[in-house]
């Protein structure tokens, strides 16, 4: 606030002991720096929090990987129990009833109860109905989005092994070694990803460890990049030269130095290949080559779902929109955690 | 004189997570018709967010909680963005620090010259190239009717810095205000762009405020110099008395680190410390901490202006006449020394 | 790039040796000799390194070999006529996304933390999140079906090429969207734009005259992946809508085992993207001044 200026007199009414030299013992107060100071990732952090879509895709996401390793034990219905009396069931949740979720459905123009009609008995509640032989379509949806995670996951750990390892090294080594290893990933990244996958898949057996594999083999060039690219960055740096004089071996540099500091790139660049593995998974099975029934993927139940989808679109609908939520959750994080780690954001 | 510019008790603000940071904290000037101010501090001390204020270039996140700058009788703060935008670039322009990142580097300098011309006075681009080639050349680049169609990248630092001078020129603007515009350059370019400032200001009459932390810079172009410190003028007065008689201890600092032929130590005098943290300033006199001569009531109260001559004076409680006589530094002696000399001879 | 496209080539060549089963259909019930016929007839018995010589050298002629699903028809043929439907499809879409999505990026940059930011930002996460053919689907399902507005599939009229072009266009349009919204967003807290605002010009005219050209150049890097997006999304798009391209016959050549139709479509498709990577490095050149025009003439 602004004060009033003082006029003569009231400085002459001032004190004269108050005009004794100051006593200091100010070195402390002067270097003194008032704003806290955080470590890099609590700083990270506190700005992440600031995200609400982040915070909430990461409450989402934690909350559907519980759900799908709960599930492995406890499950509305048996997956992979068979019921061809039971085939086709609209959704019936209890207590609800709105036409779409009671049970009934529209049959030729008629609104028609078929679990009546299926004689199901009494109790028995199918929350979002059953699919084309008769399962139940909640119980093999969490079994898909286990199986889609899990490959997802997988595939972007390996992702991370051979790019960071491959980045690392190229970064390190330079020169010839490192222009050589490049010229091997622009050819690479000159095949479109998808085609090397779909050959890779027409080769081999369609299944789990072939689909891992095929995503492995070409999601893993993005993250080489970028680890080489900032490994050359800090490469250059006073503080890894430092390390050397005082003798440090190059894989301890590379462990110790180089790779905390590189951490939030490759955390951030994770986070986008995860949803990039599910969708992959997702489309592949879509258009045939992912897995082979009766195994259940997301991509699977979209598959099936898409078959019926004229007279059935609820079958559809819900792999659909589990899809795409777990790929918006990530997405969200990965947008968050990118922009929570890079401090020149403006706040 | 007429006066160009009155800022009255400016009172800037800024939200930051940390808080609000007060970071200019009752500022008053005055700036005349065809003189060069001076405002001389150190990084953080608000001399930058002054110059933004006047222009109305405040960031976001900026708070103006009192005070008013006066334009011609009007006051800059309470325009609105479109009534702004018709001062800057026409009757407020601005010379930036930065030469190798104040151009657009996708955009002809011809055009980026006569943009603001032609957006002000609403010319053809033919016209508008005409006149910018008349202001390239007024500048000192050479050749310039054959590189109106050059990009920034094929000139030079200086050049540059002499192409954002001519931009800021273009609509003759009544005040030009040039933050730092020396600093990024070499020392010998530095000569010249000062140069082409002073000839050009005898030429349009137009005033100039001057922002910078190098003294040796002011001593060459200023009419009057306005020191600042912590959000606060610490002591104003024409070129001469504050070369020459400062009073402020900061002044004393800045002048004593300044090395010149006839120092007597063979240290540097270098005022201890940082600046304060504009979050939570300190009561009383922001300088105290660092401030040899502190009073105790430097750490209580803060000082008001006191008179020193009709064109100078200082915030500090060392010219109360209560405060104890104190000895400045040696370098400071010489100078007051010199100034003695300077007026009994003209006073005789 | 000649290299690359070799490398390519060959690659493909060797993984279809792998490939298990063989191409005849009804092959159990072949004879021995028959199948030793067959194979003759195609080739199939001469050295491997024969045939890889042989395979190059048609390559080269432009003759990718004879279809397994189509008997008597060669490749070529059979591509030759589809690359006109994919073609247009993937120009309109990258025509239709990056347009809108470099419209949805600069208002996002402009009105930054605004809602209108938000809007923007959740619909380009949408786009990039969803998956292409849920889209397309969901496109069916309401305009088609529900709406009954537009075609719900084939490649005829020019309105039944709406649907596909804006599915397989939400990528293209959310990803340059997020790009574009960046780029400016930097740009305008750059000395140069800080200037311009000191010259007295509005915010608008600083985003079209200043902000766009510099933030449009760096957009040409996502070309390249842009591309690849479209050849992937294709595939899936043509299928649900029945459109007569490349995709479409992709997806049925993998089906029937069609190795050199699949060997063909690889090769394609990678080509374009060798290609489309060498325009993106000549329109960078003609674009970027720093680049085209050289730092010769300093005083």
């Amino acid at each position: 606030m602004a004060e009033k200026p003082y006029t003569a007199n009231e400085v002459a009414a001032i004190d004269a002991a108050k005009f004794q030299p100051l006593q200091k013992n100010t070195k402390e107060e002067r270097e003194a720096i008032a704003t806290p100071s955080l470590t890099f990732f609590q700083d990270s952090w506190r700005r992440l929090k600031k995200n609400k879509a982040a915070v909430f895709s990461i409450v989402l996401l934690l909350i559907i990987i519980a759900i799908s390793i709960i599930t492995i034990f406890v499950s509305p219905h048996d997956p992979t129990a068979q019921n061809v009396k039971f085939t086709n069931l609209p959704p019936k949740i209890p207590g609800i009833n709105i036409n779409g979720l009671n049970g009934y459905a529209m049959v030729g123009g008629e609104l028609v109860d078929k679990y009546a009609a299926a004689n199901v008995p009494d109790g028995t509640y199918y929350l979002l109905g059953t699919d084309g032989l008769g399962r139940d379509l909640l119980s093999r949806l969490f079994v898909g989005t286990r199986i889609s995670l899990l490959i997802a996951f997988i595939a972007a750990l390996l992702d991370i092994v051979f790019g960071v390892t491959y980045g690392l090294i190229s970064g390190l080594l330079g020169g010839r070694a490192d222009n050589v290893m490049q010229r091997f990933l622009e050819i690479l990244s000159g095949i479109p990803n998808l085609v090397v996958m779909i050959l890779m898949l027409v080769v081999f057996e369609p299944g789990i460890p072939s689909i891992v594999a095929a995503m492995a083999i070409t999601n893993w060039i993005p993250m080489a990049r970028i680890v080489r690219a900032q490994t050359m960055k800090l490469k250059d740096q006073e503080f890894v030269l430092a390390a050397t004089t005082l003798g440090e071996s190059r894989s301890k540099i590379a462990m110790k130095h180089i790779l905390p500091n590189i951490s939030s790139v490759i955390i951030v660049q994770m986070m986008f290949s995860i949803p990039s593995a599910i969708f992959f998974e997702a489309f592949l099975s879509f258009i045939g080559l992912g897995l082979k029934p009766p195994a259940a993927s997301l991509g699977m139940l979209l598959s099936d779902g898409y078959k019926t989808f004229l007279f059935l679109p609820y079958q559809m609908w819900v792999p659909a929109v589990t899809l795409s939520v777990i790929m918006i959750g990530f997405n969200l994080l990965a947008d968050g955690l990118r922009d929570a780690f890079d401090p020149k954001m403006k706040e | 004189m007429k006066k160009v510019l009155e800022v009255k008790n400016l009172e800037i603000s800024f939200d930051t997570f940390a808080g609000k940071v007060k970071a200019i904290r009752d500022v008053s000037f005055d700036l005349y018709k065809g003189e060069t101010l001076a405002i001389v501090g150190e990084s953080g001390s608000g001399k930058s967010v002054t110059t933004r204020s006047i222009m109305g270039l405040l960031a976001s996140n900026a708070n103006v909680d009192n005070g008013q700058i006066l334009f011609n009788g009007t006051d800059i703060l309470t325009k609105t963005e479109k009534e702004l935008q018709k001062i800057r670039g026409k009757e407020i322009a601005m010379i930036f620090q930065d030469p190798m990142t104040s151009l657009d580097p996708t955009m002809p300098i011809g055009k980026q010259v006569a943009e603001s011309l032609m957006k002000h006075n609403k010319i053809s681009k033919k016209e508008g190239l005409k006149q910018a080639l008349d202001l390239l050349n007024l500048v000192g680049i050479p050749n310039a009717e054959k590189r109106l169609k050059n990009y920034p990248h094929q000139f030079s630092g200086g050049q540059r810095q002499r192409i954002v001078i001519a931009i800021a020129l273009i609509c003759y603007p009544q005040i030009l205000i040039a933050d730092e515009p020396t600093t990024a350059l070499d020392v010998t370019i530095q000569a010249q762009i000062l140069e082409l400032l002073k000839d050009i200001q005898k030429k349009i009459n137009s005033s100039i405020v001057f922002i910078t932390h190098d003294l040796g810079v002011v001593a060459n172009v200023a009419d009057r110099v306005a020191v600042m410190y912590g959000g606060k003028i610490v002591e104003v007065g024409t070129a001469e008395e504050i070369f020459y008689n400062p009073q402020h201890p900061y002044t004393w600092g800045l002048l004593g680190s300044m090395p010149t032929l006839e120092g007597t130590g063979d240290r540097l005098y270098a005022i201890p410390g940082s600046p304060p943290d504009l979050l939570d300033p300190p009561t009383g006199d922001a300088f105290y901490p660092r401030n040899e001569f502190a009073l105790q009531i430097d750490a209580e109260e803060q000082p008001p202006f006191f008179d020193v001559s009709p064109t100078h004076k200082a915030a500090t409680w060392l010219l109360a006449p209560q405060a104890p006589k104190v000895t400045p530094p040696d370098e400071i002696l010489i100078r007051w020394k010199k100034f003695q000399e300077k007026n009994s001879q003209t006073s005789v | 790039m000649v290299l690359t496209l070799w490398l390519i080539a060959t690659i493909t060549f060797f993984l279809m040796q792998f490939l298990p089963g063989t191409p005849y259909t009804n092959a159990e019930k072949l004879s021995p000799e028959q199948i030793a016929l067959l194979n003759k007839q195609a080739g199939l018995d001469k050295p491997i390194i024969v045939q890889y010589g042989l395979y190059l050298m048609n390559l080269v002629k432009g003759d990718f070999g004879i279809s397994f699903q189509f008997k008597n028809q060669p490749v070529a043929n059979l591509l030759s006529g589809r690359i006109g439907p994919s073609l247009q499809l993937g120009v309109q879409a990258i025509i239709f996304g990056t347009f809108f999505g470099i419209i949805l990026g600069t208002i996002s940059a402009m009105k930054q933390n605004t809602w209108v930011d938000t809007t923007s930002t959740l619909v380009a996460i949408l786009g990039r999140s969803i998956p292409n053919f849920v889209f397309a689907v969901l496109l069916q399902y309401i305009f088609a079906i529900k709406l009954g507005v537009l075609p719900i599939a084939k490649w005829e009229t020019f309105a039944s090429t709406i649907l596909p072009t804006v599915a397989l266009a939400m990528s293209p349009l959310a990803d340059s969207a997020r790009f574009i919204r960046t780029e400016m967003v930097e740009v305008l807290h750059s000395d140069y734009v800080e200037l311009a605002r000191a010259k007295g010009l509005s915010r608008w005219e600083i985003a079209f005259k200043h902000g766009l050209r510099n933030s449009l150049i760096p957009l040409l890097t996502l070309l390249g992946p842009l591309a690849v997006g479209l050849m992937t999304g294709s595939l899936v798009v043509e299928n649900i809508f029945a459109i007569p391209g490349i995709g479409e016959q992709f997806v049925k050549s993998i089906m029937t085992n069609d190795y050199p139709t699949i060997m063909a479509v690889t090769i394609l498709y990678s080509a374009m993207l060798v290609f489309v990577i060498l325009i993106v490095d000549i329109l960078y050149g003609i674009v970027d001044p720093r680049i085209r025009v050289s730092e010769g003439s300093r005083g």
